[in-house]
């Protein structure tokens, strides 16, 4: 009896002291992150105090700033609109650019006469367009749909285009080999690609804070940065969590 | 030794890659029996693949027919399927997923999908991994996937192409075992291509040895072992050298007239 148990427990003992080593490991890192942040921080509100305010802020006039503008409303207000702008964007970006990215790489003609202008208008910073689109669009918010929709449509064309491209001819023989057709095969794959291109689209949004700045007091410009960069970990948080969801044997190549 | 009816007839049958310039095979006339196992070898590179495809309807002939059961074969035809030599299975779908695959497609009822697919997951030792993903299987086990596929939509023929080559050779001897074990259990022709003669000879009930470029049958050898086989038995069957030589002479005498034409130019 003893002897059958006690492999049992020394492996047990081992798997505890293995355990117990990974989560001071983690401890160990957890605090060394947030000491960073603190010093970090500390040092920005020193440094902030030294500059003028209109130059700079630091951490405590950003904090009193934002309690204002949140009790103001004033963010909710102008977020609210963002989020409008950014969701309607790049859903119609993302929607068509999985349409014309799969009909450019199964269709010859498209792929021959549309591919030297879509890599063309990928490499133009859309940041130089949005005067022309001000110009058609107004200042309103159709232009910075108009905007965001462009920032997301051509990774995720590309992107669509290369995967359909790539998709591996082996595994469409597969499918043929039990009658399917090519969509079949492709359709599960893309949405691993298409999430993870997301990515680039989401990071595209910091342009919003270049125009943010222009307008407000420098304290309460750095609430909406704050919030966006918050809005950016979590959807890119998200993202990845999708992906490992829908595209697992992705996610584990890119750890 | 022909078993019993012919069940797919291989008639002067060519394939041309046009392209690349090449005579896959020409005029290769072949029967192949219901319940049978007919190992193809010949040189590397000498069309025993494109056969193979042809004969699923994957690949059109150039010239000549491919009879399944008397019938012209043109697409996949649903009585055949094919295990591949780089499993070809799909990343995003679990093991069970992949199982069924086939059977989705074939648009059979769920319960029925997911009764047959526990079967055949259970026969090829797979029953505990269903929900796992390929990239989280070894080699091995993903062949076993790939072989589970196959017979989950219960074909009359298994067209197996070299599916244990990228197998290392401990895992590769389990599979054959393991594959002997399942498949002497149901009636299949099995159309089993590789470049191993040991292979050949221990799985097969003929062993067809084609020549080099353009393949055409050279020679046809049944293989007497009884079945169901045992293959450390088999290996150490005097028999089985000799038979092992026969093969080897005749691809032998194939491949020097390859190195020769290479040589040439």
């Amino acid at each position: 009896m003893a002897d059958l148990a006690l492999p049992f427990t020394r492996r047990e003992a081992i798997q505890a002291a293995a355990d117990h080593l990974k989560r001071r490991q983690r401890r160990h890192d957890l605090a060394v992150r947030f000491t960073a942040a603190a010093v970090i921080l500390a040092l920005w509100e020193i440094g902030g105090r030294q500059i003028s305010p209109f130059l700079f802020a630091p951490p405590s006039a950003i904090v009193v700033a934002a309690g204002q503008v949140i009790g103001s409303g004033e963010l909710w207000k102008y977020l609210q609109v963002s989020l409008r702008v950014f969701l309607i964007g790049t859903t119609l970006g993302t929607f068509v650019g999985i349409l014309a990215g799969i009909a450019m790489a199964r269709v010859r003609l498209l792929d021959l006469s549309l591919e030297p202008l879509v890599i063309a208008l990928y490499s133009t910073p859309m940041v130089a367009l949005i005067p022309l689109l001000v110009l058609w669009l107004g200042f309103g918010d159709s232009a910075k749909v108009a905007v965001i929709f462009l920032f997301t449509l051509f990774p995720v064309l590309l992107n669509t285009y290369q995967g359909v491209k790539s998709v591996d001819p082996k595994l469409l023989e597969v499918a043929r080999s039990y009658r399917s057709g090519v969509r079949l095969a492709i359709g599960r794959g893309l949405v691993g690609m298409v999430v993870a291109d997301l990515y680039t689209a989401v990071s595209g949004v910091g342009y919003l804070i270049v125009r943010y700045a222009q307008n407000l007091q420098i304290d309460r410009l750095f609430v909406p940065v704050v919030v966006l960069a918050l809005m950016g970990v979590t959807l890119v948080q998200g993202l990845r969590w999708l992906e490992a969801r829908v595209a697992p044997w992705q996610h584990v190549r890119d750890d | 030794m022909p078993q019993g009816r012919v069940k797919i007839r291989v008639e002067r049958a060519a394939r041309i890659f046009l392209r690349a310039g090449v005579v896959a095979f020409e005029n290769l006339t072949l029967d192949l029996y219901d319940d049978e196992i007919a190992c193809l070898v010949g040189p590397s590179g000498c069309g025993k693949t494109t056969l193979l495809r042809c004969i699923d309807g994957l690949l059109p002939l150039s010239d000549g027919q491919i009879l399944l059961e008397g019938r012209p074969v043109r697409r996949p035809p649903e009585k055949m399927a094919v295990v591949f030599q780089h499993f070809g299975l799909f990343p995003w779908g679990s093991v069970y997923a992949n199982a069924a695959y086939g059977l989705k497609l074939s648009g059979a009822p769920r319960d029925r999908i997911d009764a047959r697919v526990s079967a055949v997951l259970k026969l090829v030792g797979l029953d505990g991994f269903t929900q796992h993903y390929p990239y989280q299987l070894s080699g091995g086990m993903q062949q076993r996937v790939g072989l589970a596929r196959a017979l989950a939509t219960d074909p009359d023929v298994l067209l197996m192409d070299e599916p244990f080559a990228a197998l290392d050779a401990q895992t590769r001897e389990i599979l054959q075992e393991e594959m002997l074990r399942i498949l002497e259990q149901t009636r299949k022709t099995i159309v089993f291509v590789t470049h191993s003669i040991d292979e050949a000879l221990l799985l097969g009930d003929r062993v067809i040895v084609l020549t080099a470029r353009p393949a055409r049958v050279k020679r046809i050898i049944p293989v007497p072992f009884p079945r169901p086989r045992n293959l450390a038995a088999i290996r150490a069957d005097p028999g089985f050298g000799g038979l092992r030589a026969r093969v080897w002479d005749l691809l032998r005498e194939e491949l020097r007239g390859q190195e020769r034409e290479d040589a040439n130019g």
